[in-house]
């Protein structure tokens, strides 16, 4: 459904996105994971025909989105990162504006805009002005205009950024209803949003292409180790005395002490070994009290140092590193 | 047919604040003043006798009107959907750069229809108490409404380059006076630069009208002037092709 070919953009001597190449099939919901400013937008803004890119090109529903801007255009539904809406327009006000701009027959006109209201969940602010709506709303209004049509492609640049934890849930839900009926790619630099939403997820970091997987193979591979935060109430070398003893515990630090004189531990395991009810069984065991057990998360930032760095990645990290899928 | 919809959005905007209905009010007051003031004095100091018709006095004052609202009127075009970054969307449905420009041009012209209009009240109340000659009265009309249409080309392609309104009714009144005042200074410059800037000048293509001639070299210069302005508009959105977007 998209295909972007060694996408490169340039803007004068700033290289925003450098030989960004991946395909989507149809009814695939695709991540983009990303620090700020690692070249999601532009990548975005290219496949929705703001500008084309410098060089490369990309494909939408067999349409080029540079020689055929107007038809790729026709498919795809975007919602920006900065939502941007005339405030001086009632929603359902804008969403006719939407569906006269795309150009809808004017007979289905009425029964879409009330669709995609009904959507985004927002039919019972449709007679307001979008200046007096909140944030969240203005968010969905936004998700709204990018439905209008029923798209074959929806772009959704950062869709969660900025909602509260229950708006952010909501959008997910919405996102995951649209599988299989439209092609999504979204964006974001949240790594669990991606393991939410996402059938894959193409990680890109300074304009390029790290690695292009699914969410689950990603994290196994990423995962070389597994680390694990713990919290026991007990005589601190004892602890770190028996918790090394423990079958597939490669290290196990020694975190700040708890203010009340808990122990914190951070234990380092081999790779896809789930400790984490041996190390309660070892703690009760020993009579000591277990306030606290919890996988550690990677960061974002440890992802991409670990992409880089990878010591069983086949080309050595550099700055002509081709993309590379990660699965086999 | 989609400038259209991009010409009704902006007519809404226009006639949904209430700036809009300030700029009217201001251009209605000062023009029925003008032609107030004009016809007294017309009728007082020698009407007939006096070399200049009655219609150059009012048209002229009407022009220094609509120099004074129409930028106003065209700086928010552009300049506003940069500064909200409604422009970005507008850029991905399908709509041709085109349309947009044509629609937005559309919208301020049509404004400025709705401005003009009701000064036709005047000369209207004027032919109750005296029929004058119809003919000039329409080559001036026609003239205002094509130096207008001119300053609102001009304005549109200034709204396209700046996301600052300021900035863009500023720099549209520094262009459109510097085509006035091209000619006021004859003695300096040496006489064929004269002859040149005669022809570029905006309001020297005015003055015919209202003495009642409508010359097609007049009519020509407006409508190349308005084509070249919209068609730099036209460029001027390209320019995120390889500039980007901010």
């Amino acid at each position: 459904m998209i295909h972007a070919e060694h996408l490169t953009k340039r803007f004068g001597a700033f290289t925003a996105i450098s030989d960004v190449s991946f395909a989507v099939e149809r009814g695939e919901i695709v991540g983009f994971l990303g620090p700020n400013g690692a070249g999601k937008s532009t990548t975005m803004r290219i496949l929705c025909g703001v500008f084309p890119p410098t060089e490369g090109r990309a494909v939408i529903a067999g349409y080029d989105v540079v020689a055929e801007s107007l038809r790729a255009r026709g498919v795809v539904g975007y919602f920006p990162e900065r939502v941007s809406l005339y405030l001086d327009m009632t929603v359902r006000e804008y969403l006719r504006y939407v569906a006269e701009m795309k150009g809808l027959d004017p007979r289905q006109r009425r029964s879409e805009i009330d669709r995609v209201l009904t959507c985004a969940s927002v039919t019972h602010v449709a007679h307001r002005l979008i200046g007096t709506l909140s944030k969240g709303y203005r968010q969905r209004v936004g998700i709204a205009q990018a439905l209008v049509g029923e798209p074959r492609v929806l772009i959704l640049d950062e869709p969660t950024a900025g909602l509260d934890p229950e708006q952010v849930a909501e959008m997910r839900r919405l996102i995951r209803s649209l599988r299989g009926e439209s092609t999504v790619i979204l964006s974001t630099h949240i790594l669990s949003e991606v393991e939410a939403t996402c059938d894959r997820v193409i990680i890109i970091n300074q304009g390029r292409i790290l690695a292009v997987d699914t969410p689950h193979n990603l994290n196994h591979r990423l995962r070389r180790t597994s680390q694990i935060y713990m919290e026991v109430v007990a005589p601190t070398d004892a602890a770190v005395e028996r918790l090394r003893g423990i079958a597939g515990v490669a290290q196990v630090e020694l975190g700040a002490p708890a203010p009340d004189g808990a122990t914190a531990l951070t234990i380092t395991t081999a790779k896809d070994l789930d400790l984490r009810a041996e190390l309660a069984a070892a703690v009760t065991a020993a009579g000591w009290g277990l306030r606290e057990l919890r996988p550690v998360a990677l960061s974002l930032e440890a992802i991409f140092l670990s992409m880089v760095t990878a010591p069983e990645s086949p080309a050595p990290g550099g700055d002509h590193e081709v993309p590379r899928r990660l699965s086999a | 047919m989609k400038f259209l919809v991009v010409c009704r959005r902006e007519l809404r905007s226009y006639f949904g604040s209430y700036i809009a209905y300030v700029l009217l009010a201001v251009f209605l007051l000062l023009s029925g003043y003008f032609f107030y003031s004009d016809l007294i004095f017309f009728v007082l100091f020698g009407g007939y006798v006096l070399p200049t018709g009655l219609w150059q006095y009012v048209f002229l004052d009407m022009r220094l009107c609509t120099l004074l609202v129409l930028p106003l009127l065209t700086m928010r075009l552009f300049a506003e959907e940069k500064k909200l970054g409604t422009i970005e969307l507008l850029w991905t449905y399908p709509v041709r750069d085109g349309e947009i420009v044509l629609g937005k041009f559309l919208a301020s012209w049509i404004f400025f229809l709705v401005m003009l209009a009701p000064t036709l009240l005047n000369p209207l109340i004027f032919y109750r108490f005296y029929q004058f000659d119809v003919g000039p009265l329409c080559a001036a009309y026609l003239g205002i409404l094509l130096l207008g249409t001119a300053f609102i080309a001009c304005g549109v392609f200034i709204s396209s380059l700046t996301e600052n309104q300021v900035v863009s009714a500023m720099a549209t009144y520094g262009i459109l006076v510097f085509f006035w005042f091209l000619t006021w200074n004859e003695e300096v410059a040496d006489e064929r630069i004269v002859h040149v800037l005669l022809r570029l000048s905006l309001f020297d293509h005015f003055y015919n009208f209202p003495r009642g001639v409508i010359d097609t070299r007049d009519v020509y210069f407006f409508l190349l002037f308005v084509g070249y302005f919209l068609f730099l508009t036209w460029l001027s959105l390209g320019v995120r092709k390889w500039r980007g977007v901010r």
